[in-house]
């Protein structure tokens, strides 16, 4: 897939993330729409996961760490064919088996995440599971900013070194916003490659957005023995003017007049990037 | 040179030990450790995941025999409880072992999410349990993890009276398929299981049949329970007494076989009255419209006293006397 095929995916996985906050009436909308190259990256140049292969013991793993937001990982899984897309309608509706975290319920869903600080630890474990049984699979987590805080994060940072686990890796979705607002306000987690560094990381800082730079730093190894932490600078809201680096679209829900606005934004922005490549 | 501990028994109860034939085992911790790397020498998925606490729980030997097959965490409980979940999601047999006063405060979310609500077969096991740190004080005490534990869904919990059920219950931890937590203590046992029962997760042992009173305990106080009935036969009170080693799901059948043929209930527990085995059994009893005479022995809401685990158990009546004493009591009310 091209990153122009990528760009284009990525603009309608935005609109349908977005219909599917405002149906559902609950979400993250900013750090969603942070995420989704992301995702999109993973699940289409790097992972080496297939609807067909869910249970394969070789498979790489993902865990969500910021299981916030699920929506996104919903939609790229739902758009990787793991269930149908009108399953999305169903996200936080009584008696759905889509929760509004992530949880294995759902085919391609490998931990149920949500209470921040959980994703590196597990991961290590899953890292270990595959060192002791000399099998070549790779395990990701998606970390938030605000999520560092927690200090089980930094047990895991200590001990991903100590146990050389060069098939761990873990992405910052470096948005710099939470909750609250900046992230340097609430609780400052800078310079964010010095510490990973000092915890015995390989550190690779990309633009968040740019598939070439994402599909390098995540498909290269890092130097043998090091576990690999990917410090992603991208933009909460990313895509929506009127979304982009607010803190308050954190868990905002877009009304009718917004989530108009939000898809015609994007459908300019599509049409003009097919316009530029005709 | 530190002074000894404290036995557990006075001499009169070690005289009604010797009249019953009960064997003196080893350490519940000891018959675990020595289990579980028999189990991992047959079986190179078993992993023990430790937290500085291989020397605490017995399990020096086993890694030294098996090394690739001990994860060390270090001094980290959260990390300790994750790593075992994820080696549980991908096909290990992973046993979390940790100080159960640590293992199920600290990393409590740990526990009600990445294992239990994530439904992996992972074994969490809670060693040093109850007052077994004694002197050491609340900070080492886990009088709360059973109550706490209790409240979170999908989790099997056993608290083995003996090194026989301690054996049973590892075995039975190590082939499910879904989360286990095991809690011992570290004083040597004495074995009070019966030859050749057998032991089912979610079933009670009756070791003794009785019709005036009932004592249902579980773990290190169970063999006080069968003390107090033997002394309370020389008195021509008949006790049943039942080791309540699965505390979820418990065994309501023979919890009300209980209240239905004893004319007194006491459940016996190393822990807090409050959420624990004894609270269980009460709401199981009064939920099917039984109300025998009834009392909880355990620890009340208050600061514990000083003191080695014999000492806390006497003070707070779990010995052979205190027990046989309670019975009298309750049966004369």
């Amino acid at each position: 897939m091209t990153d122009r095929d990528l760009a284009l995916k990525s603009l309608a996985l935005r609109r349908r993330l977005l219909r599917l906050i405002h149906e559902a009436g609950a979400g993250h909308t900013g750090g969603g729409l942070s995420c989704l190259d992301i995702l999109n990256v993973l699940y289409h140049r790097v992972l080496n996961v297939s609807p067909q292969t869910v249970d394969a013991p070789t498979r790489d793993r993902y865990v969500q760490s910021k299981g916030h937001c699920v929506e996104a990982l919903y939609t790229v899984l739902a758009d990787r064919g793991y269930f149908p897309d009108a399953d999305l309608d169903t996200v936080c509706h009584y008696q759905s088996p889509y929760v509004g975290h992530p949880t294995r319920k759902i085919r391609g869903v490998e931990m149920n995440t949500g209470a921040l600080g959980h994703g590196l630890p597990i991961c290590l474990g899953m890292a270990l599971a595959a060192k002791l049984d000399g099998a070549s699979y790779r395990v990701f987590t998606l970390l938030g900013d605000g999520e560092l805080a927690e200090g089980s994060n930094w047990e895991a940072a200590m001990a991903a070194s100590h146990h050389q686990l060069d098939n761990l890796v873990g992405l910052l979705d470096h948005n710099t916003l939470q909750i609250t607002g900046h992230t340097r306000e609430v609780m400052a987690n800078e310079p964010l490659d010095e510490k990973w560094r000092a915890f015995g990381w390989e550190v690779r800082s990309v633009d968040g957005h740019d598939y070439a730079q994402l599909t390098a730093a995540l498909t290269t190894p890092p130097p043998k023995g090091k576990p690999l932490f990917v410090l992603a600078h991208t933009v909460k809201g990313k895509g929506v003017s009127f979304m982009e680096n607010v803190a308050k679209w954190h868990h905002g829900v877009p009304s009718e007049v917004e989530l108009a606005q939000a898809l015609t934004e994007l459908t300019a922005a599509e049409a003009k990037l097919r316009e530029v490549h005709a | 040179m530190s002074a000894p501990a404290p036995s557990m028994f006075t001499p009169a109860a070690q005289a009604m030990a010797a009249q019953l034939g009960l064997k003196q085992g080893r350490a519940n911790l000891e018959a675990f450790a020595e289990t579980l790397q028999t189990l991992a020498q047959a079986d190179r998925n078993v992993v023990a995941v430790t937290s500085d606490s291989r020397g605490s729980g017995k399990l020096a030997p086993y890694g030294k025999a098996l090394p690739r097959q001990i994860i060390e965490v270090g001094i980290a409980e959260q990390n300790l409880v994750g790593i075992t979940a994820g080696l549980a999601a991908c096909g290990k047999k992973a046993f979390g072992v940790s100080p159960s006063c640590f293992l199920t405060a600290r990393s409590l979310e740990q526990i009600k999410n990445d294992v239990c609500y994530s439904n992996v077969p992972a074994v969490l096991v809670g060693i040093s349990a109850g007052v077994s740190y004694g002197a050491l004080g609340s900070t080492h005490h886990s009088l709360h993890d059973l109550a706490v534990l209790r409240a979170i869904h999908n989790l099997t919990i056993i608290v083995p009276a003996d090194n026989t059920e301690t054996r049973a219950a590892v075995r039975y931890a190590a082939q499910a398929t879904r989360p286990v937590f095991l809690r011992f203590g570290k004083a040597a046992m004495l074995d009070v299981t019966p030859a050749g029962a057998t032991f089912t997760a979610g079933r009670a042992v009756t070791l003794r049949e009785g019709r005036d009173v009932a004592f249902l305990a579980n773990g290190e106080t169970v063999v006080h329970a069968q003390l107090a009935a033997a002394l309370l036969a020389e008195q021509g009170v008949s006790a049943r007494v039942v080791s309540l080693h699965t505390v979820k799901p418990l065994d309501t059948a023979t919890v009300l076989a209980a209240g239905r043929e004893s004319r007194a209930v006491i459940t016996v527990e190393e822990h807090m009255l409050t959420g624990g085995v004894g609270e269980a059994v009460a709401s199981t009893l009064l939920q099917a419209g039984l109300a025998p005479r009834f009392k909880m022995v355990g620890f009340p809401d208050e600061d514990t006293v000083t003191g080695a685990q014999a000492d806390l158990f006497r003070h707070y009546g779990i010995s052979m006397e205190g027990l046989a004493a309670t019975a009298l009591a309750l049966l004369a009310s």
